[in-house]
């Protein structure tokens, strides 16, 4: 089982078993963890998943694509560790992986 | 329409139904002329799909006190359409990927959830919605939010056994399941449906030809270049596009749909035809009502129709944009999104000014359409990046001002034309044209 904690903007913690082969964006919504709108789905249009991934965690959430840098780049409060939650997949490997959410999306 | 039972998705087992009843809603009915606290006859929600669902949820996130239902004619929970026509559609999606919220969440938020559900009239009197079994819910709002279906164009064999519709879960299955048993399928219209539809079936294998009576793809909503461009992909992929096209029946073969006969008489044979000819409205409860309807129930720029407990959002809103000085309504699941928030701010006693910067995408092939604002009206065309690399974006200008850009896999401009298109800052073409100016520098 895969274990993602989901850290909201006010300090809640949210611990909730994730399933492969989802991405880290449905994982929110099936656990009703707020703060992440998604409002496109997941198709990488609407930079409404934005999350904060902890550094430690970068080897093993991949790399953004060249869309979702763009999308970031202008999406608001970005920092380094930004990313759209619905490009990350969940795999084995992210057992453990701490998202901090932003204040709001958009 | 399926007719079985009614669901309820609901938290408190004495909302559900009394004895008997397979609507709880009965037993704690007050009309709100009776009520001491008016809020306590809630919102009923007519429509539960990306707009309905979206007024539920904020007026649960703003608070509202009241009880809140959300009322559906389909046998699901609220889902997400657009992959319809693309990954589930050629099958990389499963269902369970499409559900907009967990079950869960109804309960969870007091949100009632009816599926199966149709209300067939709104008393405007007695301010009750009244259900196909006759059961009547009061409401203090009423919320419609009930879309559209897929518009039926009068030609010949348009009722015939096997022609396919696309736009609900129970169509899509429809569809995908006649596309196992296909070799060939023909799409009757060149819009975004058609060639999503048109792109997922040919990933499926399958020999595709799109039918399109005007003279290029997408053309009610993109512009001639990105229309044309579009159509030559399409062609690249195997697909028989022709444009200026109009079917002038379908033909029918043993009792059923296979293929279409053209103007001029040629017959393209099909395993399978779909009609992908747009939107037929819901409005007819807005009118028995006697709302004032116009293409689209008309609301004002709070979502309120012409009854001011009864708003409107989603597919079937038609509002005036100040943004492009016009009546306006989308059909995007942005503005269904937006637009249900807007409502429910607007019954819990915001100040609502809905104006949006419209945006929508379209996936077909590997290829991502990020379309920002509205492209009619524009005075020049700017063209940044070059379409035979697959990544470029066309600029709609209007006075020296963005009002819309249509993007190929082309983020960064579809994203900073959403913000200039709402500053209104003028833009210089040369530099919005120069590839070597970045887009960020253009909105400093
Ligand atoms: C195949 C497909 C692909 C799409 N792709 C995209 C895309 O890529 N990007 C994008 O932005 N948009 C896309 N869209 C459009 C988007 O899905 C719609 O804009 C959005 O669903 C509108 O939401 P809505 O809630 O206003 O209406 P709808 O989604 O039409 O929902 C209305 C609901 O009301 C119900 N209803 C109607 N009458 C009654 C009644 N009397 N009683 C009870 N219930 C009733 C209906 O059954 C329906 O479930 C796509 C649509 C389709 C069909
Ligand atoms: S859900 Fe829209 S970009 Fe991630």
């Amino acid at each position: 089982m895969t274990k993602i904690t989901f850290i909201e903007h006010d300090g809640t913690e949210h611990t909730v078993e994730a399933v492969n082969g989802l991405t880290v964006m449905e994982t929110a919504i099936r656990n009703m963890v707020p703060g992440i709108d998604a409002d496109c789905g997941g198709a990488c249009a609407c930079a409404t998943c934005h999350v904060y991934v902890d550094e430690k965690w970068e080897d093993k959430t991949g790399e953004r694509s060249s869309m979702e840098q763009s999308m970031l780049d202008f999406a608001s409060d970005v920092e380094a560790s930004s990313r759209l939650s619905c490009q990350i997949k969940v795999s084995d490997a992210l057992d453990g992986l701490v998202v901090r959410l932003p204040e709001q999306q958009g | 329409m399926a007719r079985s039972k009614a669901r309820i998705h609901a938290r408190h087992k004495s909302r559900q139904a009394s004895a008997g009843s397979p609507f709880p809603l009965q037993a704690r009915r007050k009309p709100a002329k009776k009520a001491g606290m008016s809020t306590k006859a809630g919102t009923v929600i007519i429509g539960a799909s990306q707009a309905g669902l979206s007024c539920a949820a904020e007026l649960r996130r703003r608070k509202y006190d009241g009880p809140v239902t959300l009322i559906g004619a389909e046998p699901h929970l609220p889902y997400q359409r657009p992959p319809l026509s693309k990954a589930y559609l050629s099958g990389e999606m499963p269902v369970e990927r499409l559900w907009l919220k967990p079950e869960a969440f109804y309960p969870a938020s007091d949100i009632t959830c009816l599926t199966n559900a149709s209300i067939t009239a709104i008393d405007r009197d007695s301010r009750e919605a009244v259900l196909a079994d006759g059961q009547r819910i009061g409401f203090e709002h009423c919320v419609i939010a009930t879309g559209g279906e897929a518009r039926i164009p009068p030609i010949p064999g348009a009722n015939l056994p096997g022609v396919q519709l696309l736009r609900n879960l129970g169509e899509a299955d429809h569809l995908s399941a006649a596309l196992n048993d296909a070799k060939s399928l023909a799409v009757i219209g060149a819009g975004y449906i058609g060639l999503e539809v048109a792109a997922s079936a040919r990933k499926r294998g399958l020999k595709v030809t799109v039918l399109e009576a005007a003279e290029r793809p997408m053309a009610r909503t993109a512009s001639p270049i990105l229309g044309g461009w579009f159509g030559a992909i399409h062609r690249g992929y195997g697909v028989d596009l022709r444009v200026s096209t109009p079917v002038a029946s379908i033909l029918e073969k043993n009792g059923r749909a296979g293929g279409v006969v053209l103007g001029d008489g040629e017959e393209i044979a099909a395993d399978s035809v779909l009609l992908a000819a747009g939107l037929a409205l819901n409005t007819g409860l807005a009118e028995a009502a006697g709302l004032d309807c116009e293409n689209g129930i008309l609301v004002d720029t709070a979502c309120r129709t012409s009854d001011r407990f009864i708003y409107a959002c989603g597919d079937v809103a038609r509002f005036h944009s100040a943004l492009y000085g016009r009546s306006i309504r989308l059909e995007s699941v942005q503005n269904a999104i937006e637009q249900g928030k807007a409502v429910a701010a607007a019954i819990t006693g915001e100040d609502v000014r809905y104006d949006p910067v419209p945006w929508f995408w379209s996936d077909q092939y590997e290829l991502k359409l990020q379309i920002a604002g509205l492209i009619d009206g524009a005075d020049s065309i700017v063209r940044r990046g070059d379409p035979e690399m697959g990544n470029f974006a066309v600029f709609h200008l209007k006075e020296g001002r963005i009002i819309a850009c249509e993007a190929i896999n082309s983020a960064p401009e579809y994203m900073a034309a959403q913000k200039l298109i709402r500053s209104g800052k003028p833009v210089d073409a040369d530099a919005l044209r120069n590839l070597d100016v970045a887009m960020r520098d253009l909105l400093a």
